[in-house]
């Protein structure tokens, strides 16, 4: 099964709306949201059914029982993550911790011991139709990274036949796009044209190249800017990176995503380029070359 | 010689697992003894490194080779400081691939993927 | 005073917002704690500018010393270490600096090295001082540059105004960002993802328990569902920025429209004015 990430660098540049478009083109029956800190996809694709939940364990959290604790400060004072902070008795933040064991180890009474914890919900919507699946970060967890992992895991555990995915990403260059471009056949970039959107695509574009990754690049909302269009043009071309094509600044795209409806539904210019886009994209995922 | 394989139950009659890092047993199949030991891979459960892990328990029951579907890189750097060589699994029959790999059809594992690092995977 | 300015949602103004109330109260520090994607700088375009390497703590082991007990090994929660053929291997990119492998081996064969993430670059941009954070590609955590910036930012009186430009979501990069803010500026579009994130990031304000308000970024005709979103939640609204070709083009070049035009300089000072009074408003109970 190919599988095709959308990723952008920088927020807010229309990975979703290109991403859901894309599987409305498609008819794609297979496909995720890695966005799992703040997931929108499902508010477009629109799921019939209730999702298969799970619970997604992060990294174990370190838990002090006050009524051996000693107060020695041993932990505190060896907790990397300031993670141990003394309010009356000794507690340990859990937004802090990362569940090294260090305390655990050290505490002369046993006081402490890690403890498995909830860091997110999965949902998987399978049906004979399609597989979405997607998940929720709880705020202030670390390890996005992992359930970026396991979202595209029971995306292909649920998804037997299907020949391609596609997989709207995060932003950033962190830990959960690394974790979503791991095993990815191409990666289409949003970029946006601006100061701002240049800076970031160049750095995706790095991260993905150190991952190996073939890498492609859409400019939306092209007209806004087209000096900068040129630039990224031109930044494309010098690094041998794919172009696969411009999509103008929209109003039509605005109002039909806040009615909760792909910019190809309508007859719009931004659903038109996108649907050339597409084309492209799809063509170079299935290049062999 | 010691192969070792990530499989999914504890029973030669089973498949290969897809993944190696957290595949939830390992076989260990002595071909002069002919006898396999079944084991829990602790590794599965790891938050990441579970193909470090993993590789590390292959290395302990001094395996002479490991025939995977696939390997991340973080492994097999572990399998190969050890000396242990990597062999591409066919298809997921665990009796096929041991007959496979006493009869020198089995090609080395060449493609290492990145892996996952450190962030889970399958 | 500092002010964190936060969004659930990507590219819904938070550098806008930041930078051009930064830039209008003249003399002030813009702290960048997106440190994957630092944007401020490109507006500020800072001198002066000085580059410290922030790094981590990774083991590195003499094999002289190491006897093979592979407590290390044993201990490491993330799989970081191996050892095979009497030699460990140390992963890196795996290993989350906690210290405990050095501090529970029984010969100190390990010893701590640093592993340079990522920087902090300080400069000044007129009356702005400009702290930048720049997380490493290929990097898992931008935390540790993130406690250095907000732990090096320490203003002359409490009455000097800081500005800290946080990474988009909710995740521990931008509860680290938040933690010694004052006050919060959330910042929302009239889009449906706008409002779904914003419920996101308001619970966040609300379990750190810090005050806050929110800015409408991007306005137009018409019902938006942000603004719908604050009145039924019963949300402080500090102001309205219209949506106009104008400022997105100032802000696609790299402007800081408060400064290049006197426009935007009177919308960014009434909003900092607006903010400092809900700030004195908060702050009041508490001293």
């Amino acid at each position: 099964m190919k599988q095709l990430l959308i990723l952008s660098g920088k927020g807010g540049t229309g990975k979703t709306t290109i991403a859901s478009a894309f599987i409305k083109l498609s008819d794609a029956r297979v496909y995720a949201d890695c966005d799992v800190d703040a997931p929108n996809l499902h508010l477009i694709t629109k799921q019939n059914a209730e999702p298969e939940k799970s619970d997604y364990f992060g990294l174990p959290i370190a838990e002090i029982n006050p009524q051996i604790c000693i107060e020695c400060d041993q932990c505190r004072r060896n907790c990397r993550f300031d993670a141990i902070k003394v309010d009356g008795i000794y507690k340990v933040d859990p937004y802090a911790c990362e569940g090294c064991g260090v305390c655990e180890a050290l505490c002369p009474t046993d006081a402490i011991v890690l403890k498995p914890a909830v860091a997110g919900e999965l949902m998987l919507y399978a049906s004979q139709q399609e597989v979405f699946s997607t998940a929720q970060l709880k705020m202030g967890s670390g390890t996005s990274g992992k359930l970026v992992t396991e979202v595209k895991k029971q995306m292909k555990s649920a998804a037997v036949d299907a020949q391609y995915a596609i997989i709207d990403g995060s932003p950033g260059i962190g830990c959960p796009v690394i974790a979503s471009l791991s095993g990815v056949d191409l990666v289409l970039i949003v970029a946006e044209p601006s100061m701002s959107g240049l800076s970031d695509m160049e750095r995706i574009i790095e991260t993905a190249r150190k991952f190996g990754t073939k890498t492609a690049v859409c400019i939306n909302k092209y007209d806004t800017n087209l000096q900068i269009t040129e630039r990224i043009e031109d930044f494309c071309e010098r690094q041998g990176l794919d172009f696969a094509g411009r999509i103008p600044f929209d109003w039509e795209a605005v109002k039909a995503i806040n009615m909760g409806r792909t910019i190809v539904d309508i007859n719009c210019p931004s659903g038109n380029a996108t649907k050339k886009i597409y084309h492209k994209t799809m063509e170079l995922l299935y290049d062999e070359s | 010689m010691k192969l070792a394989m990530p499989v999914n139950e504890k029973d030669m009659k089973t498949e290969i697992c897809v993944s190696f890092g957290r595949s939830p047993y390992f076989l260990f199949y002595d071909t002069d003894t002919e006898e396999g030991t079944f084991i829990d891979n602790s590794a599965a459960a790891s938050s990441g490194g579970a193909g470090i892990k993993a590789a590390q328990i292959i290395v302990d029951n001094n395996a002479g080779a490991l025939l995977t579907p696939r390997c991340g890189e973080n492994a097999a750097n572990v399998l190969k400081s050890a000396d242990i060589n990597l062999y591409k699994t066919e298809g997921v029959s665990v009796t096929e691939n041991i007959e496979a790999f006493i009869d020198g059809k089995l090609s080395l594992l060449d493609e290492i993927h990145e892996g996952f690092h450190g962030h889970g995977g399958n | 005073m500092r002010i964190a300015v936060l969004s659930g949602k990507g590219g819904t103004g938070k550098t806008l917002v930041s930078v051009n109330l930064a830039a209008a109260a003249g003399s002030s520090t813009y702290i960048d704690c997106d440190v994957e994607e630092p944007n401020g700088h490109l507006f500020f375009k800072p001198k002066a500018v000085q580059v410290e390497e922030i790094s981590v703590g990774v083991p590195a082991v003499d094999n002289t010393l190491c006897n093979g007990c592979r407590k290390c090994v044993d201990f490491c929660k993330f799989n970081a270490l191996a050892y095979v053929k009497d030699s460990l291997i140390i992963f890196e990119e795996i290993c989350h600096s906690c210290g405990g492998c050095m501090m529970f081996c029984p010969v100190e064969a390990l010893k701590e090295t640093e592993k340079v993430i990522g920087t902090v670059e300080n400069g000044m941009s007129d009356q702005v001082r400009v702290q930048t954070g720049i997380l490493n590609p290929g990097e898992v955590s931008g935390v540790p540059i993130i406690k250095r910036l907000i732990g090096e930012s320490n203003p002359a009186s409490k009455e000097e105004l800081t500005l800290i430009d946080c990474p988009p979501g909710s995740a521990c990069v931008v509860m680290e960002s938040i933690k010694d803010a004052n006050y919060c500026i959330l910042v929302a579009e009239p889009t449906l993802f706008g409002a779904h994130n914003l419920d996101m990031v308001h619970e966040l304000v609300e379990l750190f328990q810090k005050p806050f308000g929110v800015v409408l970024n991007k306005c137009i005709e018409g019902e938006n569902p942000s603004e719908k979103y604050c009145v039924e939640k019963g949300i402080r609204i500090l102001g309205r920025i219209p949506y106009d070709a104008e400022l997105g083009k100032l802000n696609s070049n790299g402007e800081i429209a408060a400064r290049k035009s006197e426009k935007y300089n009177a919308i960014f000072s009434s909003l900092l004015k607006t903010v400092r009074q809900e700030v004195q408003h908060e702050t009041a109970s508490d001293s």
